[in-house]
């Protein structure tokens, strides 16, 4: 199959922890951290949203990927805080890279793996031959509204991937499998802003089921176990969850670790599993192996098996890496993080 | 005086989105904006793309901007000399005023500019933070 030939991670300077929003929620914050096992979140800054995360990281995917960029024949950026409901945000993007004109663009929309759906829409139409290579996008400016639950979760962030041929790539995709049904866990209704979830039902029945489900099945067409993997991303609605998944597939913490960068950064939404595939694509050797599964609300999960190149080390070095951004950071008040959010102007 | 128009800033987008410029085909002199003839006299210029780094030169806090720009708060402004060698005056974000310096290196980064109000476009271009 085709694979990534450049990838690259976004995450804004701005943070609020979660002591910050309990004294508000009038929450007990270490319970709170405890349960959901993150202690701060990303915030964009107030010039910052979906389009600019997704151009920052698409910038530092072609630092790495290194090719002509008129080459680029699709792109793709999967949100949910689309900046427009009508306009493409990734006409934008590919404007500010300046890919020229002769691409075909669309947003895509999957709660939280709307990004991981465009790597496998790039990896058809680059085997295809339809297009020499693709960009995929996962960015959010996630929404939470004031007082839920959420508020401690929603993050910013994103990450970009060029897609080509094999014969380039720094990491081969192996294989990717899907694991999709109907299921009301989480939405957003239209012209609605804050989105809303149906609680304790988003575990179980939603999210477990179809990471578990993706996982399951990926590991059967491909014939592989789960130590097989150097790597191992869940997507990271919070600390908790990928950790319990990870229990479950007998994941150690020198898999499941380097990727879960929930802990510092939030729920990123479309950007979650896609930034910590880069975190461990940062720190990847040839030769080494990923699984990453992705999920999205509504429900679904796409999990991919990737193998490293001996690509990877040369592409490494030549953009920041997702350690980079999380160790940037500057802390809001609560007051100062609505702003940032719109909430308050 | 500040001109609201989705038209004059797409007419913009190659220098505002990718900070392309200008190379003197006779002398090399970068510019940022067009020129009609260079200081050497030639006219003949060929389009650059600027890798987006650069220092300060000059800059300031800016506590009463325009309206569009009223959701930023107070602002810096730089003079920035691109490495390539021409010079620019953007805005420097992702700082504090009290931590810039003549000489600060600072990166290009891609950000919203303004919003035309409730319903209008979202107009995004190039800024400035230091670099980290």
């Amino acid at each position: 199959m085709a694979g990534i030939i450049g990838y690259g991670a976004y995450i804004p300077k701005y943070r609020v922890s979660a002591e910050e929003i309990a004294a508000v929620q009038e929450a007990n914050a270490n319970a709170i951290k405890r349960g959901l096992g993150l202690t701060e979140k990303s915030v964009p800054g107030k010039d910052e949203d979906t389009i600019t995360i997704a151009t920052h990281a698409a910038r530092d995917a072609l630092a790495r990927a290194g090719i002509n960029k008129k080459d680029i024949g699709a792109i793709y950026v999967g949100s949910e805080s689309h900046p427009y409901a009508v306009k493409p945000s990734s006409a934008i993007v590919a404007e500010a890279i300046g890919i020229g004109n002769d691409y075909t663009a669309v947003d895509t929309e999957f709660a939280c793996k709307a990004g991981s759906a465009t790597i496998q829409i790039n990896a058809g139409l680059v085997d295809s031959k339809m297009v020499k290579y693709g960009v995929s996008i996962g960015a959010d400016t996630s929404q939470a509204e004031p007082g839920n639950a959420l508020e401690y979760s929603a993050a910013a962030g994103g990450a970009a991937f060029i897609i080509g041929s094999n014969k380039e790539s720094l990491a081969i995709i192996d294989k990717t499998v899907s694991f999709t049904s109907d299921t009301p866990d989480f939405w957003r209704r239209s012209m609605q802003a804050y989105p809303s979830h149906a609680g304790r039902f988003t575990g179980e029945p939603a999210y477990f089921k179809h990471v578990i489900g993706a996982t399951k099945l990926l590991l059967e067409k491909t014939k592989t176990k789960i130590e097989d993997y150097t790597y191992v991303v869940f997507h990271m609605p919070n600390g908790k969850f990928p950790r319990a998944v990870a229990k479950i597939f007998k994941v150690t913490e020198e898999q499941l670790v380097p990727g879960l960068v929930v802990e510092k950064i939030g729920n990123t939404y479309s950007g979650s599993s896609l930034l910590g595939l880069a975190a461990v694509l940062d720190i990847a050797k040839p030769g080494d192996k990923i699984l990453m599964t992705s999920y999205g609300s509504g429900s679904g999960s796409d999990s991919f098996a990737l193998t490293v190149t001996e690509k990877i080390t040369e592409a490494q070095g030549k953009a920041r890496t997702t350690q980079d951004y999380i160790d940037r950071k500057e802390y809001l008040s609560y007051a100062k993080y609505l702003k940032h959010m719109e909430t308050i102007h | 005086m500040f001109r609201d128009s989705s038209i004059i800033r797409w007419r913009a987008y190659k220098d505002r989105y990718m900070l392309e410029g200008y190379e003197c085909s006779s002398c090399g002199k970068k510019y940022f904006e067009s020129k009609g003839m260079c200081p050497c006299g030639s006219i003949e210029f060929n389009e650059i793309e600027f890798s987006g780094v650069g220092k300060i030169v000059s800059f300031t806090q800016i506590h009463s901007g325009p309206e569009a720009f009223s959701e930023q708060g107070k602002y810096c402004v730089a003079i920035i000399d691109l490495a390539e060698g021409a010079r620019i005056t953007a805005q420097i974000v992702d700082c504090k005023f009290e931590d810039l310096a003549i000489g600060t290196n600072v990166e290009a980064v891609f950000r919203k500019f303004y919003k035309s109000g409730e319903k209008g476009a979202i107009h995004y271009g190039t800024k400035f933070v230091p670099k980290f």
